[in-house]
């Protein structure tokens, strides 16, 4: 019982989601909610390697991709029948997706990380334009999945749930490295990465792993989208804008916090769905996005769930205090005297 | 493949890689004199491509008259936005947030040439566009090698600036090292502000080239950026010989490609480069290798 | 008495510039080893060979007998050599705490750092009386960004200490700091001696090396000119042409004046 107590808030805010589609049944809203728990899991498992390691990767979209011609590819070739036995197909998705992870995890973590960035767009383009290009994923008229006859005001929530397991899923796990070794290592890579090397941290095997790990449930959120949607199309499983909607999400909410991603993906998802369904141009939607991004950025440069909390909770507040008085005291172990130190 | 085809790819490699290098060197010159990965470049050349396109249509301005115009709008453009959100980026996560805050610019511009010009495809229009001349069986565009000249005279006007003007002393210091930059007295930021300026006003050529040479509408800047990113990591980020080869590189191999296999393999193909390049050499072609100590 | 740590005829240049030139250097074992020198004489880059920053063009550093020429820094680390640096490098966005508990998993698998918590009760236990030992326990929950330099300092020098290495290289450790904290450091130094740890002390305050030293190594130009007892090496009129003759960096001009006071 303690332990929920502990985690009062988490409970309440999962729960919410649970309860969501019971009480709002409009095929309309629990739709935009199936989207923006997928980007929720996403920007979750995004954080766990981008925002603890600092690495931020902008080709995510390919294992998105992958999840999602995986369920595509194999519902379609091994007959699975047009019902709820197409969601076992989706830890499969995931799976493929972390195999993929595995290879460009290796070439792109060799570089710095500013170049990092690029090769994971590369990378992604590579995968787009094969996707297009291939003949065996349908090309550019994509793929039509196995068509499920569940009616309307049913459709929605198998993958509303699916959607809710994997986000409980990959914030537990995330949590989880949080608190382990591994993750402390992670930090410590972001922080200073040679330094971390110089005591002991297998600097390369910890990026490599912390990236395949967060391919896992992008796939598995591609696989969920692959289903729900019934037709895969290259440019929209490949999307250039998910690479960057999901670390915006991240960044928005707080990166390296565990209710960052999660705040920022429900906000800006539900947002964006809202939007094109309700004004059918993207323009409106790129420009409030963007002006959001940037007053955020130079208003709350952490994120808003950081700055929330440093702003409003005793928490900050001492830290502060403490950081005020540690500029004047002199360390205990001292043997005498008020030193003056130097800041560098 | 024949010798022609060959030939053909290599002209081609050179006369529209030196436009792409001359793009991508405003990226390569802004990362390294700033630590600062400009996602925007790509729309930036989209904005300067619908600037000319505009001054065509409503003035019926001439596309390399307009550029007279349109290079010193870029430039203005860019010192603006260095100035109201770049030099604002602090503290050891500056080059991510970078990439956030430019592609958020990104969205902002693009979302308005989407308002202002619909997302149809339109094409830079002038009666040297459809016009071009041959050399043994090789076909050379009109456009294209005006294309290649404006390049080429203006990454030599850049070269000469950083080498053989006092500004450009000053950017090449702060390519080097920018707090021993700023150590003998270089003032860094007003060098960043107007480097940043110079990387966008070189899209204004590069836009207008990409727009008379292509289709394009507000959202072709995916396709531009990636390809303008490719080239500074491929030729190595913040060396400016580097983006020119890697230009070349690109889409010479690109077009080898489009003849001996299928053009719909081109774009992969220098992708793929880039991806083997860069196991070979992680630094890129003329990277400098990293100290571990930095 | 025995050799810990040993480089034999290093070489390396960076571009044209010769950093070191077939440089030696012996680290007596359970010593206090100095090593001096004018700035650019290439003190940190031996360092940097050592601990595996840097791969040498020539030359071969053994420790305990076994060839470590070119093995990366977390192997270094393993063996059991720990290094701080000229500028102290922690890890701001994490703990104190946090801090000290990067070094404790040097000798185990990193995959077992998947499934294990990053703590166990005897980590956290040898990490506070290490911070206890450097006297900053009280910050332990703070930030690591937060402290003062001179806090960084004696956090860096903990949390090497975390790993029990033989033999501990300090860059600079009284650079930039009071003279209260200097004292302070030299007194832990000479602790951890007594407790049989070996010492590399890179330094430029003489009154420190000569104070806490029991062997130091001059180097000039890239190579390690002598080597002796501090007071061998003080009367060596080769050191103070050195210094003399040396670059036309400020801080010389205060080593000039240091190596003529001691």
């Amino acid at each position: 019982m303690t332990l929920v107590k502990k985690n009062l808030g988490w409970v309440v805010f999962f729960a919410a989601l649970a309860l969501f589609p019971l009480v709002v049944t409009n095929p309309f809203y629990t739709s935009i909610g199936v989207y923006s728990l997928l980007f929720m899991a996403a920007a979750t498992s995004w954080n766990m390697f981008s925002g603890y390691s600092g690495y931020i990767a902008l080709g995510s979209a390919v294992f998105f991709g992958v999840g999602a011609y995986t369920e595509a590819l194999l519902s379609i070739h091994w007959h699975v029948p047009a019902n709820g036995d197409l969601f076992w197909l989706v830890p499969l998705g995931g799976v493929i997706a972390t195999l993929f992870a595995v290879p460009i995890g290796w070439i792109s973590l060799r570089v710095r990380r500013h170049t990092f960035v690029v090769i994971t767009i590369a990378v992604f383009f590579i995968f787009q334009l094969s996707a297009i290009n291939f003949s065996f994923t349908g090309g550019s008229s994509g793929l039509a999945l196995p068509f499920i006859t569940w009616t309307a005001t049913d459709f929605n929530n198998p993958f509303y749930y699916a959607g809710l397991i994997l986000v409980i899923f990959i914030t537990l796990v995330s949590a989880f490295v949080r608190r382990s070794r591994f993750g402390l290592q992670l930090l410590a890579i972001r922080d200073d990465e040679d330094r971390a090397m110089g005591l002991g941290v297998k600097v390369t095997a910890i990026k490599i792993t912390g990236f395949t790990m967060s391919a896992f449930a992008i796939g598995c959120a591609g696989a969920i989208y692959a289903m729900f949607q019934g037709q895969i199309y290259p440019q929209f499983v490949f999307d250039p804008t998910f690479d960057v909607s999901v670390a915006l999400m991240v960044f928005l909410g707080g990166i390296g916090t565990l209710a960052g991603p999660l705040l920022g993906g429900l906000v800006l998802e539900s947002a964006q769905q809202y939007l094109t369904a309700t004004y059918s141009n993207n323009s409106l939607y790129l420009l409030l996005f963007g002006a959001l991004f940037l007053i955020v950025i130079m208003f709350m440069p952490q994120g808003v769930v950081p700055f929330v909390r440093d702003k409003f909770t005793k928490r900050g507040e001492l830290e502060r205090a403490a950081v005020a008085a540690n500029d004047v005291s002199s360390p205990s172990g001292m043997t005498s005297g008020t030193p003056t130190e130097v800041t560098a | 493949m024949n010798a022609t085809a060959l030939l053909s790819a290599a002209k081609d490699g050179i006369l529209t890689g030196a436009v792409y290098a001359l793009m991508a060197t405003g990226l390569t010159l802004i990362f390294g004199v700033m630590d600062i990965i400009n996602l925007a470049q790509g729309t930036f050349v989209v904005l300067a491509a619908y600037l000319s396109y505009a001054l065509q249509v409503h003035w019926h301005i001439d596309l390399f008259v307009g550029l007279l115009i349109t290079t010193p709008a870029m430039f203005i453009i860019g010192v603006v936005i260095e100035r109201v959100f770049i030099a604002r980026l602090k503290g050891p996560d500056r080059t991510g947030m970078s990439i956030l805050v430019t592609y958020a610019v990104w969205l902002l511009i693009e979302g308005t040439l989407d308002l202002v010009f619909s997302s149809n495809d339109v094409q830079l229009q002038g009666w040297y566009v459809p016009k071009s001349f041959t050399v043994g069986a090789i076909h050379f565009g009109y456009i294209y090698v005006a294309g290649f000249i404006l390049a080429a005279l203006l990454l030599g006007a850049l070269y000469f600036m950083l080498y053989r003007t006092r500004f450009g002393v000053s950017v090449r210091a702060s390519l080097a090292d920018q707090t021993s930059a700023a150590l003998v007295g270089i003032d860094v930021k007003r060098v960043s502000t107007i480097t940043f300026g110079l990387g966008a006003a070189v899209t204004a050529a590069g836009g207008m080239i990409y727009g008379a040479t292509n289709a394009f509408n507000a959202s072709s800047s995916y396709d531009l950026i990636s390809r303008l990113l490719t080239i500074i990591v491929l030729g190595g980020m913040g060396s400016l010989g580097g983006a020119l080869l890697a230009g070349i590189l690109m889409v010479f191999v690109g077009d080898i490609v489009g003849v001996i296999w299928s053009p719909v393999w081109s774009t992969t193909a220098y992708f793929v480069v880039l991806v083997l390049v860069l196991l070979w050499r992680p630094q890129g072609l003329f990277g400098k290798t990293q100290a571990r100590v930095a | 008495m025995s050799t810990l740590l040993h480089a034999q005829g290093i070489s390396k240049s960076f571009g044209g510039l010769k950093a070191l030139q077939n440089c030696s250097l012996t680290v007596e074992k359970g010593k206090v080893n100095g090593l001096i020198g004018p700035n650019g004489s290439g003190k940190t880059t031996l360092f940097n060979v050592i601990t595996g920053y840097v791969t040498p063009d020539e030359g071969s550093v053994t420790f305990e007998g076994a060839d470590i020429t070119g093995a990366r820094p977390d192997k270094v680390f393993a063996l059991g050599i720990g290094r701080t640096f000229q500028l102290t490098r922690i890890f701001a966005r994490i703990s104190v705490l946090e801090n000290m508990l990067i070094a404790t998993q040097h000798n185990e698998s990193w995959v077992k750092g998947l499934i294990r918590s990053k703590s166990t009760k005897s980590e956290v236990d040898n990490a506070m009386a290490l911070l206890d030992f450097v006297g900053i326990t009280r910050l332990a929950n703070l930030q690591a960004g937060a402290l003062s330099y001179g806090q960084r300092k004696l956090l860096e020098l903990a949390y090497v200490l975390v790993s029990d290495p033989d033999v501990i290289l300090l860059d600079e450790p009284a650079g930039g700091v009071n003279l209260t904290l200097i004292n302070n450091i030299a007194e832990k130094i000479r602790l951890l001696n007594q407790q049989g740890k070996t010492f590399l002390i890179v330094e430029h305050n003489m009154e420190f090396v000569m104070g806490v030293c029991d062997q130091v190594t001059v180097m000039h130009q890239g190579s390690s000119l002598t080597s002796g007892t501090p007071s061998e090496v003080r009367q060596d009129p080769r050191v103070l042409d050195a210094y003399l003759g040396g670059g036309d960096d400020d801080d010389d001009d205060d080593l000039r004046e240091a190596v003529a006071n001691v």
